[in-house]
């Protein structure tokens, strides 16, 4: 079983066609499978659909497949830092399916642990609660979502060792793990690989099995919002 | 006078209490941090992190390490890492204490508005909509009227709602209100403001 690949490009051999959705880790530009979405771009596979906190900024990240026109529809929580998203949007060139954002982090879990569906409460009484259907537990209402089960899922980490066994750092975790989970086939993007028994097995954030094709390289890592403090406060 | 920002920052953390696990959103509710004083509060960062720190110092920043707002920030001690799942499994699971956000219209029912006006560019709620629904208490920091000078406290929302019934308390430059049975309770006027000033910017009916 290998599952390292030398590119992007060549984990992502076979995997691509038009019409799939896309399960993408990442929130803002923070922990976003760069790589990946790079070699997607250079597939040119359209009328994607993509399961996505947010859809990243113009020029970098997802917002780079909104430039090439690939993508159809947008599963998120936010896309408010994209003008390329809001004109395709406006003029009716890209759908959006809101989902609050705990709401699309569930439907991803839910999906990876073969869950079709599960309520809660969060987006009773919304524009969210529309059209699904309602239950009532001990006086409270919660709505009925579905879990998301993506053809494809691509993730970025830390480490991985050459099993796919995952480490995040920081919050760059993020949707990664539930949007790894909920893919038939998960891609990981990683810092750096390194042979198996480097992790500490009681460390590993993911496990191998939700890993099917690895490849590590150097990352931008664009900072969205670059907030300081002064020396002299502290 | 009215309260100012910092004023209103001030007031909402009186609400938290020690040992409390809080979640705080965009604008004046991240000013309330810097008024916690000597209590224990845990800062939760719903893009999965227990335990947020101030700003990086210059040339410290990490763009593995930011808030919900996307700005970078520290880690603490105390600081525990996790992914979007648990984040908001915490959250709609109630083990949150309260979130302090800022809202465009609450109603005298609780109701909350503060995610997309229609017309308008919609950026959608984020995690809005599951704080509002999952933690144990909901309070408002807003402006008392909005900037034509009409009430935000309102007998019905007409904006779409974030959430139904969800908010308990409301802390304006005015004063503090609370959302009882039949409407909303005063519970005190900001210095200097008369409890006929706060009634005369209130929609909403007051009990």
């Amino acid at each position: 079983m290998n599952k390292i690949y030398p590119s992007a490009e060549a984990a992502l051999d076979g995997l691509l066609r038009d019409d799939l959705l896309i399960a993408a880790g990442g929130f803002g530009l923070c922990g976003i499978p760069e790589l990946l979405i790079d070699a997607i771009v250079a597939s040119g596979v359209k009328n994607l659909t993509i399961a996505s906190n947010n859809c990243g900024v113009d020029g970098f990240g997802l917002g780079k497949l909104l430039d090439t026109r690939q993508i159809k529809k947008m599963m998120s929580s936010y896309v408010g830092e994209n003008d390329e998203f809001m004109r395709q949007y406006l003029s009716g060139e890209l759908e959006i399916e809101f989902n609050p954002q705990g709401t699309l982090a569930e439907r991803m879990r839910a999906g990876g642990c073969g869950i079709p569906g599960f309520y809660t409460k969060t987006g009773v009484g919304t524009v969210i609660a529309e059209g699904k259907e309602v239950k009532s537990w001990n006086g409270q209402d919660y709505i009925l979502e579905e879990g998301i089960f993506a053809d494809l899922s691509i993730v970025k980490a830390w480490k991985a060792d050459d099993t796919g066994n995952l480490i995040f750092r920081k919050t760059a975790r993020n949707f990664n793990p539930p949007a790894a989970m909920c893919g038939k086939v998960c891609v990981a993007e990683v810092e750096e690989i390194v042979p198996r028994g480097s992790l500490d097995p009681d460390l590993i954030h993911l496990p191998g099995i939700y890993v099917h094709r690895l490849i590590q390289g150097a990352h931008e890592k664009r900072i969205e919002q670059r907030t300081t403090r002064k020396r002299e406060d502290a | 006078m009215p309260w100012d920002r910092n004023q209103m920052a001030a007031r909402a953390a009186e609400e938290l209490e020690d040992g409390m696990y809080v979640n705080l959103g965009i604008g004046i509710p991240t000013l309330v941090a810097n008024y916690v004083g000597d209590k224990d509060i845990t800062l939760q960062s719903e893009n999965g992190m227990l335990g947020m720190g101030p700003f990086p110092f210059e040339g410290e920043e990490d763009p593995d390490l930011i808030n919900a707002g996307k700005q970078t920030i520290t880690e603490l001690s105390r600081t525990a890492y996790f992914d979007s799942a648990q984040s908001f499994g915490m959250i709609r699971g109630g083990k949150i204490a309260a979130a302090i956000l800022g809202a465009m219209e609450v109603a005298e029912n609780g109701d909350l508005a503060n995610w997309m006006i229609p017309g308008k560019l919609v950026k959608g709620m984020g995690g809005a909509m599951d704080l509002v629904a999952g933690v144990g208490r909901v309070i408002v920091v807003m402006d008392h009227t909005n900037k034509h000078g009409d009430s935000k406290l309102l007998k019905a929302c007409t904006l779409p709602l974030t959430g139904k019934g969800v908010v308990d308390r409301i802390i304006t430059n005015l004063g503090v209100l609370d959302v009882v049975e039949g409407g909303l309770k005063i519970v005190e006027c900001a210095d200097g403001v008369t409890e006929d000033e706060l009634r005369a910017a209130t929609e909403a009916t007051l009990v």
